[in-house]
C-alpha cells in the first residue's frame, strides 16, 4: 500500500470544562486528556467508544464549536498546520465537515433543499445540490420537503449530502446510525467508504465496534475520555492480536464472540482512578499501573498498557 | 375539510359561552355594588328637591328595583337580536358610544402592541444571543424591573417628566381642550396617543422580552444550530437562517395571546391620562351602574381578547409546517 497524506493528526489532546464548585472556585473537569488520533487521506478511522466517553466532544473540537466554557489542550495537525481557530473557522463545513446523527440536527422549520445549500440561492449551488441528490437518487422534490417530512431511509442520505456541498477532505461522522437495522447500517456506511475511496479521510465515530469494523481500516478505541488502543480492523479478527485488556474485553463482547461483558462501568471524570482509567476493571492491573502509562508501538498499532504485549 | 368545520364549530360555542359568562359575572358584580345610581349620578341635593314621581321616573330609567334575572335576560335578547341599548350616561345607542371609544383605545392598543412587540422581539433576540453578558444583564434586569413596576405609576412618571417638566406633551384627553371636533389634526390626535402609547408600551415589553429570550437560549443550545455553525454558519446566518424563523413563531403567538394584558394595562393608562378611550369609559360606567354600556363593554371587550387567543392558536396550523403539513398525510 503506498504511503498516504496524513490529513488530520490529533497529539495529546485534552477538552477541560470549566466548573464553579461550591462556593466561586473554579475547577477545570479534563473530559479528554491523552488522545491520539491519526487519519490518512482516503483512509477510515474509526473511533469506537462507549456512551459518555468523549467522542462527541471530540468531533466538536476538531471543528472548533466546543461550548464556550470548554477549553482545549493538546496538538492539532490538519494537512500539515497547525488546526487554529481561524483555520477551523475558514475550513469547517468545506474541507472539514460533520455528519450529525439525526434529523434533529436540522432546522425544522427550513426546507431541505435551501437548507442544505445554508440559504444560497445562486445558480452554482442549485446545480450542485440537484448533482449530489441525482448521486443518491434523492427526488429534486426532496428539496422542497421539511426535514419532519423526511422518511428514515432518506434523512441518511440527506444528512450526507450535507457533507458534499463543499470539497471535503475530512468528514467527521458522528454517531450516523444509531438505532437502525444492519441494512441500513450497511447502506450508510457504503456511503462513508465511497467518500474514502474518492480520497477524503473519514473519523467515524461509533459505539457499535461491530459496525466499525465491518468497513474502517482502523479502530481507535477510545475509554474514558482517552485512547488506549490504535489497531488495524483486522487485528479485530482474534483476541490474541489486539493490544488493550479493554480492547479484548470489546472483543469477547462482540456477538460472534460470545457476548461476554466486562463487569463494571466506565468511571465518570471525576471518580478517574489513578494511573490507568481501565485499573479497577482490569484483571492484570499491577502497582505499577497506578503510575503514569505511555504509550507504546507494539505490532503496528500503538497501545496505552503498560503490560500490553 | 371536516375537520376544520368541526373546529370553527367548537371556537363558535366556546366565544358564545364566553360572552354569556363575562357579561352574567358583569352583571351581578353591579347588581351587588353598593352604588346607588341615583345618588351617584343625580346627586343627594337634586333628588332632595324632587317630588316621588320624579324620582320614580328616574328609578325606572335606571333599573332600580327591577328583578334582576329578568333585567339580564332583557339586556340579552336584545343583544342577541343586535341591539346592544341605549347607554344611561350618554343617552346614546351603546354601539355608537363604543364605537367612538374603542377608535380611540385601538390607537393606543395598536401602537402598544406593535412598539412592544417588535421592541420586546429585538431585546430578548439580543439579550438569548449573548446570554449572561453584560447586555443581556441589562436587559434582562430592565425586564424585570418593568414587570414590576404598576403601569400606572410609570404613567405617572411619564406625565411628570414630559407633560410636566419639560412641557413637549399634553397632559391627557385624547384631543386639545376647546377646539372643535372638525379642527382636530392628526397630530393632535397623535400627540395625545403618545404617553400613554408610550406606557402602554413600556409595560408590554417584559413579557416578549424575556419569553423571546428564553425561547433564543433554547434555540442557541439547539442541536440544529450547532451544527449549522459545523456547517461554517456564522452567528449573524445563523440568526438569519435558523434563529429568526424558529423564534418568531413563538414569539408571535405569545403577542396574541397578550392582547388581553394590553386591554387591562389600557383601562388603568387611560384612567391615568384621562384619555377617553374604551377603559376609562368601563370604569365610567362601572362607577356610574350604565349597566348597557357596562356589559356592552365587557362583551366587546371579551372578543378581542378571545380573538387573540385564537389567532394565537390558530398561527401554528397555518405558520408552523409541521402543523400545517403534518396533518395532511406524509
Ligand atoms: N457542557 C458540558 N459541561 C460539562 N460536561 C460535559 C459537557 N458536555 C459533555 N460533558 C461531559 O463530557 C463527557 C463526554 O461527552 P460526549 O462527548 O457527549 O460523549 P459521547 O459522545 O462519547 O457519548 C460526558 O461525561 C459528559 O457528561
Ligand atoms: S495499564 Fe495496567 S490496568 Fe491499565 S490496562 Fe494495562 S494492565 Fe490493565
Ligand atoms: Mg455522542
Amino acid at each position: 500500500m503506498e504511503k498516504k497524506k496524513v490529513i488530520l493528526n490529533i497529539r495529546n489532546f485534552s477538552v477541560s470544562f470549566e466548573q464553579y464548585e461550591s462556593g466561586f472556585r473554579k475547577t477545570g473537569l479534563p473530559v479528554i486528556r491523552n488522545l491520539d488520533v491519526k487519519v490518512h487521506a482516503g483512509e477510515m478511522v474509526a473511533v469506537v467508544g462507549s456512551s459518555g466517553s468523549g467522542k462527541s466532544l471530540l468531533a466538536h473540537g476538531i471543528l472548533g464549536i466546543l461550548p464556550y466554557n470548554a477549553s482545549m489542550g493538546g496538538e492539532l495537525i490538519y494537512d500539515g498546520a497547525p488546526l487554529t481557530g481561524e483555520r477551523q473557522k475558514a475550513l469547517r463545513g468545506n474541507e472539514l465537515v460533520l455528519v450529525p446523527q439525526s434529523v434533529a440536527f436540522l432546522d425544522p422549520l427550513m426546507k431541505i433543499g435551501p437548507q442544505i445549500r445554508k440559504g444560497k440561492k445562486d445558480r452554482a449551488s442549485r446545480e450542485k445540490l440537484n448533482e449530489i441528490f441525482r448521486g443518491y437518487h434523492l427526488k429534486e422534490e426532496v428539496q422542497e420537503q421539511y426535514p419532519f417530512e423526511l422518511s428514515g431511509g432518506m434523512n441518511r442520505r440527506v444528512l450526507v449530502s450535507t457533507a458534499l456541498m463543499g470539497n471535503p477532505r475530512l468528514i467527521i461522522a458522528d454517531e450516523p446510525t444509531p438505532g437502525l437495522h444492519m441494512d441500513m447500517v450497511r447502506r450508510v456506511m457504503s456511503h462513508f467508504r465511497e467518500l474514502a475511496d474518492q480520497g477524503a479521510g473519514v473519523l467515524l465515530i461509533t459505539h457499535d465496534l461491530e459496525q466499525a469494523l465491518q468497513v474502517a481500516d482502523r479502530v481507535v478505541v477510545f475509554y474514558a475520555g482517552t485512547t488506549v488502543e490504535d489497531a488495524r480492523a483486522e487485528d479485530f479478527q482474534s483476541e490474541e492480536t489486539l493490544r488493550h485488556p479493554y480492547s479484548r474485553a470489546l472483543w469477547r463482547a462482540l456477538p460472534q464472540n460470545g457476548l461476554q461483558f466486562i463487569r463494571g462501568t466506565q468511571p465518570y471524570v471525576k471518580d478517574l482512578p489513578e494511573g490507568c482509567p481501565f485499573g479497577p476493571r482490569c484483571g492484570s492491573c499491577t502497582e505499577e499501573c497506578k503510575g503514569v502509562i505511555p504509550v507504546r508501538e507494539i505490532r503496528g498499532g500503538s497501545v496505552r498498557c503498560i503490560h500490553a504485549v | 375539510m371536516k375537520r376544520h368545520f368541526i373546529f370553527i364549530g367548537k371556537q363558535m360555542l366556546r366565544m358564545l359561552l364566553l360572552t354569556f359568562f363575562v357579561s352574567l359575572a358583569a352583571f351581578m358584580l353591579l347588581s351587588v355594588s353598593p352604588i346607588d345610581p341615583l345618588q351617584a349620578n343625580i346627586g343627594q341635593a337634586a333628588l332632595g328637591s324632587m317630588s316621588q314621581e320624579q324620582i320614580g321616573k328616574l328609578q325606572a330609567y335606571w333599573g332600580v328595583g327591577e328583578p334582576p334575572a329578568e333585567r339580564f335576560l332583557a339586556w340579552a335578547g336584545d343583544f342577541f337580536r343586535g341591539d346592544m341599548g341605549v347607554s344611561l350616561l350618554y343617552r346614546q345607542p351603546v354601539a355608537k358610544v363604543i364605537g367612538v371609544k374603542l377608535v380611540n383605545s385601538l390607537w393606543l392598543m395598536l401602537i402598544a402592541w406593535v412598539l412592544s412587540g417588535a421592541a420586546g422581539f429585538v431585546l430578548g433576540i439580543l439579550a438569548g444571543l449573548r446570554e449572561g453578558s453584560v447586555l443581556d444583564k441589562i436587559i434582562k434586569g430592565y425586564s424585570l424591573l418593568i414587570a414590576s413596576t404598576p403601569a400606572f405609576w410609570l404613567a405617572l412618571v411619564l406625565l411628570m417628566i414630559f407633560a410636566v417638566w419639560l412641557k413637549v406633551l399634553p397632559i391627557g384627553l385624547s384631543v386639545p381642550i376647546g377646539v372643535e371636533a372638525c379642527g382636530v389634526t392628526v397630530m393632535d390626535r397623535v400627540r395625545h396617543a403618545i404617553l400613554p402609547a408610550v406606557t402602554l408600551s413600556i409595560t408590554g415589553i417584559a413579557g416578549i422580552t424575556l419569553h423571546t429570550r428564553e425561547k433564543m437560549i433554547e434555540i442557541m443550545e439547539s442541536d440544529y444550530v450547532l451544527f449549522a455553525r459545523a456547517r461554517g454558519e456564522s452567528t449573524f446566518e445563523i440568526v438569519k437562517n435558523h434563529v429568526l424563523r424558529n423564534v418568531l413563531l413563538p414569539a408571535l403567538t405569545l403577542q396574541f395571546a397578550s392582547i388581553s394584558e394590553i386591554f387591562g394595562g389600557s383601562v388603568l393608562v387611560e384612567q391615568t391620562f384621562s384619555y377617553p378611550g374604551l377603559g376609562q369609559a368601563a370604569v365610567t360606567a362601572g362607577l356610574g351602574s350604565d349597566v348597557p354600556l357596562l356589559l356592552g363593554i365587557t362583551v366587546i371587550s371579551a372578543l378581542f381578547v378571545f380573538g387573540g387567543n385564537l389567532i394565537a392558536n390558530l398561527l401554528y396550523g397555518v405558520i408552523d409546517p409541521r402543523i400545517r403539513r403534518g396533518g395532511a398525510g406524509a
